[in-house]
């Protein structure tokens, strides 16, 4: 006979994941989290945390008990103003949510989503000419920032001028699901204007006739969705969809710069390149934490989170868990890395991570095709924010296939 | 416990046994079973775990939701009156025997 559980006390960290040591280098952190036990204390900041990737898949898929409408940053918005206008998509619950949801799903289907893929196609050629002409380049600025920041905006319609704030949103928004600290306030800096053309930007009027943007406030009204409510959909694309593919690909390519053999790999073989971008994301994922709030005291694996409390979730760290990946620190585009959590999961998952993918698998693709070897020609450096992991600077050397 | 055969395009059978609440398309992916890709994870986002339910048990499935229904819209092979998406279709001792279809291709 075994004793009815109890529900007991979680263990106690005094890491904090948004300090600029944990940031920089945060995978010993995660491990020190996930061997803590599947609920840690994070005594810092009065909340709780999950690294283990059963626990984070669990939260994630179970809404009810996890919210998002309460904010899915450190901020609990039922005692805080939010930092903006909450999203109807990110930091909403059913049945609001269903509604908002729907409106993007009918407009990016998978197969819109494919059917950009020969403009794609172009635009990754056309960049890739160009830098090999160069040889050497800022794999950031010049290639993870340059392809996104054209194919992107564009899909939406987004007015041309003025694109360079969408980058500077993302980076302000990500940064504001974490605390007030430095990384913060940096990027603050120019906040009022760069939210002044985020939302002109939104606006029917401002979005080109056959983009998503568009479509999505064509689409709003079937959903029961008002004007107003199809700008701030249009918002979320904007939110979520420049900062973290600019730093998936980057570091897509650190990776590769750092495991030679992989790029080898995927040279000999570029129909791989979706699935070795799916691997990025899992062992380098641009998107490393979320919190929810808890609706009502839950047990997980014996321990009791109270009713509403903010957990944070390291999306990243589970997507490392020994208890689910085999080798989980090994870099290796030949495992099938889908079921991580890096795009979320439920019904929150990433609405745009088949455009992602899309873009992904295109670029990494022309590149394996046409280049033999990728090289680091300097010091790769960091851009800290509070939930994203990626590169400011890449300098990298490339090599060109013999033709 | 269920089980779920899985028939793919060259007419092989693999039967599988999934305890109740685990998804057909779980089913294919734990016991190594190729033809399903499901790439967004379960999600139903990405209608690359399409199956064809064998015509004696489409009606004994739950109804597909909207979204579902959506999705099968953008499937790689065309899809039929019995196309659903395995990430979809939930395990019960009802199902226990259920035959489903693997298509051509899912990408």
């Amino acid at each position: 006979m075994t004793a009815a559980p109890t529900a007991g006390a979680a263990p106690v960290s005094g890491l904090d994941p948004f300090s600029e040591a944990f940031l920089s280098d945060p995978y010993p952190a995660h491990a020190q989290l996930r061997e803590a036990g599947p609920v840690v204390r994070l005594e810092r900041y009065g909340i709780w945390g999950m690294a283990r990737h059963v626990p984070v898949h669990s939260a994630l898929n179970d809404w009810e008990t996890y919210r998002s409408s309460a904010g899915v940053g450190l901020a609990d918005f039922t005692r805080e103003t939010p930092f903006r206008p909450p999203s109807l998509l990110l930091e909403a619950d059913p049945p609001e949510h269903t509604r908002a949801r729907k409106t993007i799903t009918g407009v990016l289907s998978p197969t819109r989503v494919k059917s950009l893929r020969d403009t794609f196609e172009r635009e990754a050629e056309a960049l890739v000419d160009r830098l090999l002409e160069r040889g050497s380049f800022d794999a950031v600025d010049d290639f993870a920032h340059a392809f996104p920041n054209r194919v992107f905006p564009e899909a939406v319609g987004v007015p041309e001028a003025g694109r360079e704030h969408l980058m500077a949103y993302g980076n302000l928004v990500f940064n504001a699901f974490g605390p007030r600290n430095r990384i913060f306030e940096e990027s603050a800096r120019d906040a009022d204007e760069v939210r002044a053309w985020i939302a002109q930007a939104c606006q029917r009027e401002n979005l080109s006739d056959g983009g998503l943007g568009a479509d999505i406030h064509a689409h709003a009204p079937e959903c029961g969705m008002s004007g107003e409510e199809a700008a701030l959909l249009v918002r979320s694309l904007l939110s979520a969809g420049v900062d973290t593919t600019v730093h998936g690909l980057g570091n897509a390519i650190f990776c590769f710069a750092t495991h030679p053999e992989q790029w080898a790999a995927l040279h000999a073989d570029p129909s791989r390149a979706r699935a070795a971008f799916e691997e990025v994301v899992r062992f380098e994922s641009p998107v490393q934490t979320f919190f929810r709030t808890t609706t009502r005291d839950v047990d997980v694996e014996g321990v009791r989170i109270p009713a509403g409390e903010k957990v944070l979730l390291f999306l990243a760290a589970a997507n490392r868990d020994p208890r689910h990946w085999e080798r989980p620190d090994a870099f290796d585009i030949s495992r099938r890395a889908t079921g991580h959590v890096g795009f979320g999961s439920g019904i929150h998952a990433c609405l745009g991570q088949m455009l992602a993918r899309l873009e992904a698998e295109v670029l990494l693709g022309v590149l394996a095709r046409r280049v033999a070897s990728i090289e680091l020609a300097g010091e790769p450096q960091l851009k800290l924010n509070n939930t994203l992991r990626g590169l400011a600077s890449l300098p990298v050397t490339v090599r060109p296939a013999v033709a | 416990v269920p089980g779920v055969v899985y028939v793919s395009p060259d007419g092989g059978r693999a039967a599988v046994e999934l305890s109740a609440g685990t998804t057909v398309k779980d089913g294919a992916l734990d016991h190594g079973i190729d033809g399903i890709v499901a790439e967004c994870g379960g999600n139903a986002m990405c209608a690359t775990c399409h199956v064809y339910v064998d015509a004696a048990w489409i009606e004994r499935l739950a109804e597909r939701s909207e979204v579902e229904d959506e999705l099968l819209d953008s499937t790689a092979c065309p899809r039929t009156d019995t196309s659903r998406l395995a990430c979809q279709i939930r395990m019960s001792d009802a199902l226990d025997g259920l035959v489903v279809h693997l298509p051509e291709e899912q990408e």
